[in-house]
């Protein structure tokens, strides 16, 4: 017998707000495909190309209570529309990047500096960091950035100003710095 | 088997739980009593020690739901009806082993020693506290000692 809709809202309401859930996460659907979106009480945790694998990868990082729970990711939703319509330049939510070890976390306080609309490299990050060698590290970095779009990893790109690589796939970084109207060729004529 | 994230768990097994519910309790009390057993579920998730059995577990815990619903009111739709419970034969052996006991009793027997919970866990999926939990399969357990012994 299926569970009637509103009664499923109901338990997943009250899962939430008995403070059961360690994830909660809904899926948005966007410009660049269905993502999924994750928070845990400190904050937005996960933004994902691949819905599928990132169940589990929550698991690993959050624990076992993985619950969707639509109503908890209203304010991200509305700020990625916002961002995807053009109305929005900065996200104001709150991270949890609890999981990210220390270096990759530097690295990526130091993305979420990088303005809208604008690029920087691999290796002008790297130095930012006081790791000037570490441009390679950096990148690896990037792709396993957990909350992409958000913390702006399609900013970055190689010294040549290609685009070079991208967890979601080079497609997706064109058509967010597109978005962002950021001039690729005339930043690296 | 790795416990699966929560909400697999209960996409896999929210159906058979609410239509278990429905025949006991009837349609109204069911979605109540739904509610209840998945918030067990959900406090006794994090201890869970693997995967296995995860439907029997849930089954379990929805089936003393409803008994504490049937304690606090008179049913409006009875059926006897038994749980179908997958074969595993020390959980086989166990369930007709425990048949007489007390519901509260049987179930602390069963998650203690059928699926080796720890006790906090089964606390929370019994709606209770750990002590109580302890106390409940220590006194099946002497139950079933005694009745041995008869």
């Amino acid at each position: 017998m299926t569970v009637p809709a509103d009664l499923d809202r109901r338990f997943r309401d009250a899962a939430d707000r008995e403070g059961l859930v360690d994830v909660a996460y809904d899926l948005t659907d966007s410009p660049v495909g269905e993502l999924l979106v994750a928070t845990t009480e400190q904050g937005l945790c996960r933004i994902a190309y691949r819905p599928d694998d990132a169940l589990g990868e929550l698991v690993d990082d959050f624990g076992v209570r993985v619950l969707r729970v639509p109503r908890r990711l209203d304010p991200v939703r509305r700020e990625l529309d916002e961002y995807f319509e053009g109305h929005r330049r900065e996200f104001d939510l709150q991270l949890d990047l609890s999981p990210v070890g220390s270096f990759h976390r530097e690295a990526l306080h130091e993305l979420a500096l990088v303005p809208y609309g604008q690029v920087t490299t691999y290796g002008a990050l790297a130095k930012k960091i006081g790791h000037p060698h570490a441009a390679r590290a950096v990148g690896g970095a990037m792709n396993r950035n957990p909350i992409p779009i958000v913390l702006p990893c399609h900013r970055v790109v190689g010294a040549n100003g290609k685009l070079v690589g991208y967890a979601g796939g080079l497609d997706r970084k064109e058509l967010l710095l597109k978005l962002e109207g950021a001039m690729l060729d005339t930043l690296f004529p | 088997m790795t416990i699966p994230p929560f909400e697999c768990f209960y996409a896999q097994h929210g159906d058979e739980v609410f239509g278990l519910l429905v025949r006991r309790l009837g349609r109204q009390r069911a979605e109540d009593a739904f509610q209840e057993t998945f918030l067990r579920a959900l406090r006794a998730y994090p201890s869970l020690r693997h995967g296995d059995y995860l439907r029997a577990w849930v089954l379990t815990i929805a089936r003393n739901v409803a008994v504490d619903a049937f304690r606090r009111e008179k049913p409006t739709i009875e059926l006897e009806e038994p749980i179908e419970l997958p074969k595993r034969p020390a959980y086989a052996e166990l369930e007709h082993l425990t048949d007489e006991l007390p519901p509260t009793e049987r179930a602390a027997v069963v998650l203690r020693y059928a699926y080796d919970m720890p006790y906090d866990a089964i606390g929370a999926a019994l709606g209770s506290s750990e002590d109580a939990a302890r106390q409940a399969a220590s006194a099946g357990v002497r139950r079933l000692r005694r009745k041995e012994i008869a």
